[in-house]
């Protein structure tokens, strides 16, 4: 066994987002033992580590940018990490919050809090790449512990991790899933969805709802016209691409389209 | 081949098949409806078949509906047949060690390969076995995995009487009954099966049954259904030989058209019964010191697979359908005598955005006769 100090040194770092990506460490169990022999986990404030500051070889970054202070975290955590790696789709692509870069003012603070004053908030939620070089992004709502395994088995190699962007579909029947969306007309997004989540709602028997991203070469329009065909009206496409990834260029687009077509239709109706 | 004179065996008597291949030692196999589909499954019991079972098929469309249909093979395909049974969608094939020493041991992974009997394959997925035995099989590269478990394998053939109207074999050369690559096979009448044998393998396991020689009227009425399935399909492929179509026509703006609704998602590959493309990819472990050689069912529409040293080939859907099409349809002629399309229709079928290979191919290649 090598010497402590020759171990690399991993940082968990959380912005804004729920902890369940941390969980994926977590939920590893007797795995993460065999971890902690292969690396320092030097901070990683859930499992217990304080370490904030600490210069780390590998950081893993949790949740989006949405507060001031996080802009300046976020920069020094980058500054003291080699290889910066965000997990999650709040890290990847804003999450959930991002929602809020849809609304075109902030009327909704004082409707939610009783004192909006109190709240310290940015105007546009973004992802951790929206302000720092990320060096790998995993993503998913919540990321996998194989991911995180597998990403960090790649680091102590010192080769580059696999990225994983295929569509969903693909994993899916490869499990031998019947296709929801052509056996049940329910409006799967895993045509455009990144694979790595291991097909879990179809194998359910449930439409994939997007949390992994969109794929390389996704045809968000042609996906939005077969939902179309479904029966789904325009505002209930706009919300298959607005949900978890909405900050994700391609569905953010995608979800846009859409609302501009139900704001044709209002106008055109009367 | 196919002995002269079929038997008949009564509708009653069918689980005397299934009893006389679990006897032979074959895990059975059949058709049963599962998550709203006709799949394969682990078959012990005529009444786990899907008795009356319609399917209605259309391009991106696929239900069951119930009948009071006495057959229990009165549908066209579901999503998969054979090919997963032998191309395993994901399997290791080699593991490599890193002992104390530093020396590395690589190994072959074990391949289970039990006896299996399939029972109710149709003509398309025979076709396709075809096809995939000459890839898989060839030598000098044989594939051990694919061969072990083809050795295994016991086919019990169903002619196909309910085409769905996204078949087209008939256009392709391929059903709707099955011809050869078949060790018993079956036509289903309202109140029993003409049933013969197409190996020795088969004899055998007829010569256990209730057979009666079947009447000249069972034989008419089998006839009458076939004529019947036969005529019931609508679509077609423009030809046998659509290579010189299809490279006369790589600029052809369809192919844009096409991948403006190609979603991209591989769907069409995965079920298709002839696709064959895999990736291979290192899995190790977490503590470094071994990894698994892992090879899963891949697709020409996917990016990584056209990348080459820092190069994608097919940077875009246009390419990749066109790679697809050109492939299946016409290079495939020069590399194993034929075309890969049997006429199954799964790809219309399971084409979430509902894309019709008939369609395409009609409109790329234009109107006129080809081989």
């Amino acid at each position: 066994m090598t010497e402590s100090a020759a171990k690399p040194r991993v940082a968990v770092h959380k912005f804004s987002s729920c902890d369940g990506c941390q969980l994926a460490f977590l939920n590893l169990g007797e795995t993460l033992l065999q971890i902690a022999e292969l690396v320092d986990i030097v901070h990683f404030a859930e499992a217990g580590p304080l370490d904030p500051e600490a210069a780390v070889d590998i950081a893993f970054v949790e949740g989006s940018i949405s507060t001031p202070d996080e802009v300046e975290r976020i920069q020094r955590v980058r500054a003291n990490s080699r290889f910066l790696v965000s997990i999650g789709a709040c890290a990847t692509a804003g999450g959930i919050q991002s929602l809020r870069n849809l609304a075109e003012d902030n009327q909704w603070l004082g409707q939610v809090y009783a004192r909006p004053d109190y709240i310290a908030t940015l105007d546009k939620v973004t992802p951790i790449a929206g302000q720092v070089k990320v060096d790998l992004e995993l993503w998913g709502c919540p990321v996998n512990s194989r991911q995180i395994v597998s990403a960090i088995r790649a680091l102590l190699f010192g080769v580059v991790p696999v990225t994983e962007q295929d569509k969903v579909c693909l994993e899916c029947k490869r499990q031998q899933r019947v296709c929801v969306l052509v056996a049940q007309g329910t409006p799967c997004m895993g045509p455009v969805t990144r694979t790595g989540c291991g097909a879990l709602c179809p194998s359910f028997g449930r439409d994939c709802y997007g949390c992994y991203g969109p794929a390389e070469n996704p045809n968000t329009q042609a996906l939005a016209r077969r939902f179309e065909g479904l029966g789904l009206a325009p505002d209930a496409i706009a919300r298959r691409f607005h949900a978890i990834t909405s900050g994700a260029p391609a569905f953010h687009e995608a979800g846009l389209q859409q609302s501009d077509l139900k704001r044709q239709e209002k106008d055109h109706g009367g | 081949m196919a002995d002269a004179v079929p038997g008949f065996l009564p509708r009653a008597a069918l689980q005397h098949l299934i009893d006389a291949l679990i006897a032979a030692g074959y895990r059975c196999l059949g058709p049963q409806e599962r998550d709203g589909a006709i799949l394969y499954d682990r078959l012990t019991s005529v009444t786990q078949l899907p008795l009356g079972r319609h399917d209605r098929q259309a391009p991106g469309h696929y239900r069951l509906e119930a009948s009071a249909d006495p057959r229990w093979f009165a549908w066209a395909n579901g999503p998969q047949a054979l090919k997963p049974l032998l191309f395993a969608p994901t399997e290791p094939l080699w593991k490599v060690t890193r002992e104390a020493d530093g020396v590395m041991h690589f190994s072959e992974q074990a391949v289970p390969a039990e006896p299996t009997a399939v029972i109710g394959v149709r003509a398309c997925d025979l076709a396709a076995l075809a096809l995939q035995d000459a890839h898989f099989m060839a030598p000098p590269h044989a594939d051990a995995h694919y061969m072990a478990r083809r050795a295994n394998l016991f086919l019990v053939a169903v002619n196909c009487t309910h085409p769905a109207d996204t078949c087209f074999c008939v256009s392709t050369g391929d059903g709707p009954n099955a011809t050869t690559g078949y060790d018993i096979d079956l036509s289903e009448l309202e109140d029993g099966f003409l049933i013969q044998a197409g190996s020795d393998e088969g004899r055998q396991i007829l010569a256990s049954l209730p057979l009666v020689p079947a009447s000249t009227r069972q034989i008419a009425l089998a006839q009458s259904q076939t004529d019947k399935a036969i005529a019931a399909q609508s679509r077609s492929l423009p030809g046998h030989n659509l290579r010189a179509a299809l490279f006369a026509n790589l600029e052809h703006p369809r192919w844009q058209e096409v991948a403006d609704r190609c979603l991209s998602c591989g769907n069409c590959t995965s079920v298709c019964p002839t696709c064959f493309c895999s990736s291979h990819n290192e899995v190790p472990d977490l503590s470094g010191t071994s990894s698994e050689h892992v090879r899963e069912w891949s697709s020409c529409f996917t990016l990584d697979h056209s990348y080459m040293h820092g190069y994608v080939v097919r940077p875009d859907t246009r390419t990749r359908y066109r790679q697809w099409l050109t492939h299946k349809l016409g290079s495939w002629h020069e590399q194993y005598g034929r075309s890969g399309c049997v006429g199954c229709g799964r790809c219309v079928s399971w084409c979430p955005a509902g894309i019709d290979i008939t369609e395409e191919a009609t409109a790329i290649c234009g109107g006129g006769q080809h081989d």
